[in-house]
């Protein structure tokens, strides 16, 4: 197991240098530059602020010297605030990202796997039919249509819950983004939940189970949901990466202070240093949770480990 | 001397089973209306997609009149944006659709046959750009180059081949050893006439199970992207355009916000029970 997981964990390492050379270049070989404002500064002060943050050296040297400081985990200056770095901001708003990510992840899961077993155990009946029903509709309706109609519903109709924003721990500021969020892979899981338990349930090694004469309660819970789990923890890496990119949207609509927001609105300012620091923390974030996800799965199905 | 029963082939039979599935057959026929209405709806009015009528600004729809959806706060007509926008969002769904199935194809289909180290090394690239991520690359791409139209179809299109790729990757490793495909490489015939000759048209089943899921998928980022005002640009507008526009304005003029939203949501629904009842007719496990 310990072998199996050096073995990914190396083949982390070049996924990672891709990214980081991918986004690297794609944003300098962008035409434009970080300070092309309406008015053109005077040639002196250009090049004093090229020299400040280095864009005078060619563009290897440029490249090497942020690999450097990535690998001492800095990555940089903001462009639009120069008072803060690129580290600062994200730090700031990955707690409040985190806490709606893994919210919404949570709940997805509980739900999507009760839904999706629910739905299997009583296949072609009635129960069945509406969770499926439910998943096409979860599947179907983005969550930035979602979320508009919730807040009129719930924020401008009832007044129930407070239409945006985010106070610490406050539940009902938490409420309705981390439900919009959750939202699609709930229907997602569900999906994946019923059609394995049903694939499952019809194998032999349930047939002889029973023939057993084992109570259908231990059938279920000790034969059946151990390996029915298995296609749905393969979906958490993308369910992550669904999640962080959903959290964009979420976070701008609710007017969250996340890392999401950071990234929308430093896409739209064309804050390189922080677009590209957000984009390589998303994506070492992903290969990360891929990791720990093919760790789980090593660990729940003894084929993968050694092969 | 009896004529033989006529044969049943894959797609006979994929064709009943299809026609027998309700909801699959309801959502083409909703879809077939949205896609007739798209194509010839803005000719119905006398509006364009960004006249401005001063005398009704966020006017609710009505039938009498010729604001069938109502207007939006600057007062441009509802029912021709929609349907506009429904125009661009269909349409980068087919197109950016069409270019991940030419790479996904393409590449699925020399990895599985090639095999080999050709092979480990093609699916090890597909490996690491998988867990890129994408969307976000996306996103730098239409800041840094400018939000243009045919840059959407080709990122969202070049960010979807992946799927495609694994899954005519596994298809081809099965059909290269059948013997259709050795008699053709006994019988002399190039490589990429194989490919093209013997092992695609086989793939087209699992290849149009998953177009039609991979379409709703490239409108959904389509509209993402528009809503987060990072996909077409004024006066074009989309589905997500729209229904960001829709949203900002929803308590006042909530029939800006449904009508795009519902529109989007029926044809995402139409999309997605048309690829799962494909999948049920070409592949016919119950499920």
């Amino acid at each position: 197991m310990l072998g199996y997981a050096f073995r990914r964990l190396l083949q982390a390492i070049p996924t990672l240098l891709v990214l980081v050379t991918l986004a690297f270049f794609m944003i300098r070989l962008a035409p434009g530059g970080p300070f092309d404002a309406e008015k053109s500064l005077p040639p002196e002060i250009q090049a004093n602020l090229d020299r400040k943050y280095h864009l005078d050296e060619p563009l290897w040297q440029q490249y090497l010297r942020y690999l450097g400081d990535l690998a001492r985990g800095d990555l940089g200056p903001s462009f639009q605030y120069p008072d803060y770095s690129v580290n600062e901001l994200i730090a700031s708003g990955f707690p409040v990202s985190a806490q709606l990510g893994a919210g919404a992840l949570a709940l997805a899961l509980v739900l999507g796997l009760l839904l999706g077993s629910l739905a299997a155990l009583r296949q072609n009946r009635f129960s069945d039919h509406a969770v499926m029903a439910l998943a096409m509709t979860g599947i179907s309706i983005p969550n930035f249509v979602l979320a508009p109609l919730l807040i009129l519903a719930f924020s401008v109709h009832l007044g129930w819950l407070p239409a945006g924003g985010w106070e610490g721990n406050r539940f009902s500021h938490a409420l309705l983004p981390t439900l919009t969020l959750a939202l699609p892979l709930v229907a997602y899981i569900a999906r994946l939940q019923r059609g394995s338990l049903i694939e499952v349930l019809r194998s032999p090694a349930i047939r002889t189970a029973r023939a057993k004469g084992l109570p259908e309660y231990l059938v279920i819970g000790r034969h059946a949901l151990k390996p029915a789990l298995l296609p749905v923890v393969s979906f958490l890496g993308p369910a992550a990466a669904g999640v962080l990119t959903g959290s964009v949207v979420i976070e701008q609509i609710f007017g969250i202070p996340g890392l999401g927001r950071h990234f929308v609105q430093g896409a739209l300012n064309r804050d390189y240093t922080l677009v590209l620091g957000v984009v390589i923390f998303y994506g070492a974030l992903i290969v990360l949770f891929n990791f720990l996800v093919d760790l789980l799965y090593a660990w729940l199905d003894p084929k993968v480990r050694y092969r | 001397m009896t004529t033989p029963p006529p044969g049943r082939s894959l797609w006979n039979d994929a064709r009943h089973r299809l026609l027998r599935n309700r909801a699959a057959v309801a959502a083409l026929v909703v879809l077939g209306l949205i896609v007739v209405l798209v194509i010839a709806g803005p000719w119905l009015s006398p509006w364009q997609l960004d006249d401005i009528d001063w005398d009704h600004i966020s006017t609710p729809p009505a039938l009498e009149g010729s604001h069938w959806f109502g207007t939006d706060a600057v007062g441009r007509d509802l029912f021709v944006r929609t349907l506009h926008g429904g125009r661009i969002s269909l349409l980068v769904g087919l197109v950016a659709t069409a270019v991940s199935l030419v790479i996904g194809v393409t590449w699925g289909a020399v990895a599985g046959y090639l095999g080999g180290r050709i092979d480990s090394l093609m699916m090890r690239i597909v490996d690491v750009l998988y867990a890129m991520p994408f969307l976000f690359f996306v996103i730098l791409l239409m800041v840094f180059f400018g939000r243009d139209i045919l840059l959407i179809f080709v990122a969202i299109g070049a960010v979807n081949w992946l799927d495609m790729a694994r899954i005519v990757r596994g298809q081809t490793l099965s059909l290269r050893r059948r013997e259709f495909v050795e008699a053709a490489v006994v019988g002399g015939q190039s490589t990429a006439r194989i490919l093209l000759r013997h092992i695609v048209p086989n793939l087209l089943g699992v290849v149009a199970v998953y177009v039609t899921l991979t379409i709703p998928q490239v409108i959904l980022v389509e509209s993402f992207l528009s809503f987060l005002g990072l996909g077409v640009q004024e006066p074009a507008t989309s589905w997500g355009a729209l229904v960001n526009e829709g949203a900002q304005d929803m308590e006042s003029a909530p029939w800006s916000l449904l009508f795009p939203a519902g529109f989007l949501a029926a044809t995402l629904f139409c999309f997605n029970f048309i690829g799962d009842g494909l999948r049920d007719a070409l592949d016919p496990r119950d499920r």
